[in-house]
């Protein structure tokens, strides 16, 4: 039997998913991680952008948002704020929020809107990037 | 002895007191389902956090950031969630007393919600700020708060934040509760309603050393603000949750007990209504018997 991980990903408004897998790769602010069982204790940041999850020969990619990852050895938790799996991506929503965000940034904005506007500008991103690569 | 008309009049406004506290409950009834859904759902997000907390504070070695600091004094900031509105049953007033209960030369009051900065004002305690939050509270307003005092306890205005807040634990008992928030020198597994897990204890005393990415500063230095606002964020979901589940307990015994004066006052009305029939019969039948003889 291969060794596993348990992975928990959760949101503010629900805990997304929660399941034992055997590899993990994750976008850290300073690069992809690919995570297998016996990982060293890490603690990092994440950036808005994709997740890949395998478990048996199945690999689900989900869009997640900034946030936190905690790893060891026989767990990996992530707290983001956002984390939806590509199959219930809807690309033209996501290009709208897109466009959008887009739209917002060429107005003047104080710190609070902008970041916000970032935070949905790269939400939108990862999400379309996402559901792009794994049209088919 | 009030007429039939005193009673009818009195029989109408109970009615209509009625049909306004059963308004109310409806209303209310709706509102708690969603502010219950929603304050639950945080929790997983809040205990994880939490045990990412404990775990990570616990491993950073010497780093120290200035919101972990412990420091000697006993000046005292608290944030007090209550809520906008009255009509609560015991919620607000459960509340006040928890925070009566401290030294009002040492304690200055962060609100949020409006019952809470007239109880501070009326019992002449001292008020930093004032905060608004809407019925489903936005994370942006959370922020607000949780902003405000760490600047205060950054600043060293103050040695320690609390917060009081009523904690949701089922549509008939809402419990006010003081938390800690501030320093987060020794962070407790213990948040917005939610238990810390034993295992978290566990992991916590093998010996493992993490690593940080980029460098526990920079971690550390985006999760505890992250963390202060979640924090508050919850206890805000928590509060209003408590809150629509009180007012709709609340108005749901207001308006059966309209219900049972209703029906008592009719009962009183029928009586006297007889009698009156029952003395307008004996005096026409006396006076008939008066005049045949």
């Amino acid at each position: 039997m291969a060794e596993t991980l348990k992975l928990e990903i959760v949101t503010p408004e629900e805990t997304v998913y929660s399941e034992v897998v055997e590899m993990v790769t994750l976008p850290g602010i300073e690069g992809e991680l690919g995570i297998y069982p016996h990982h060293v204790p890490l603690m990092t940041q994440i950036v808005a952008g994709e997740l890949l999850v395998r478990k048996g020969n199945v690999e689900t990619a989900l869009a997640v948002g900034e946030g936190f990852a905690e790893i060891t050895g026989t767990h990996v938790s992530i707290l983001t704020d956002m984390a939806i799996s590509s199959a219930e991506i809807d690309e033209a929503v996501a290009e709208e929020a897109r466009r959008k965000a887009e739209a917002r940034l060429e107005e003047k904005l104080s710190v609070e809107e902008s970041a916000a506007v970032h935070a949905s500008l790269a939400h939108s991103l990862a999400k379309l990037k996402v559901k792009r690569r794994h049209r088919n | 002895m009030p007429s039939t008309r005193d009673i009818r009049r009195r029989i109408r406004s109970v009615k209509s007191t009625a049909q306004i506290t059963k308004a109310m409950q409806m209303v209310a009834a709706s509102k708690m389902r969603r502010a219950q859904l929603s304050a639950l759902a945080g929790r997983p997000y809040a205990t994880l956090m939490n045990k990412v907390l404990a775990e990570v504070t616990h491993h950073a070695g010497d780093f120290n950031h200035p919101l972990m600091e412990v420091r000697q004094g006993d000046r005292r900031a608290v944030v007090l969630i209550s809520s906008d509105r009255g009509l609560c049953g015991g919620l607000n007033s459960n509340l006040m007393r928890e925070a009566g209960k401290l030294d009002k030369d040492k304690t200055v009051f962060v609100c949020a919600g409006r019952k809470g900065s007239q109880f501070v004002a009326r019992t002449k305690r001292k008020l930093a700020a004032e905060f608004t939050y809407k019925d489903t509270p936005l994370f942006a307003e959370a922020r607000a708060i949780s902003r405000f005092v760490q600047e205060m306890f950054r600043k060293g205005e103050v040695d320690h934040v609390d917060v009081i807040y009523t904690n949701f634990i089922n549509t008939l008992t809402q419990k006010p509760e003081r938390v800690p928030l501030l320093p987060l020198g020794e962070i407790r597994a213990v948040g917005a309603g939610v238990e810390g897990e034993d295992s978290s204890s566990e992991l916590t005393k093998g010996a493992v050393e993490f690593l940080f990415e980029p460098d526990p500063a920079n971690v550390l230095g985006a999760l505890l603000p992250h963390y202060l606002n979640f924090q508050i964020y919850q206890f805000l979901l928590e509060a209003k949750a408590s809150e629509h589940s009180a007012r709709m307990v609340a108005m749901k015994s207001a308006t059966d007990n309209a219900k049972q004066i209703i029906k008592d006052l009719t009962l009183e009305y029928n009586k006297l209504r007889q009698a009156n029939i029952t003395r307008e019969l004996l005096e026409i039948t006396t006076a008939q018997m008066a005049m045949g003889n």
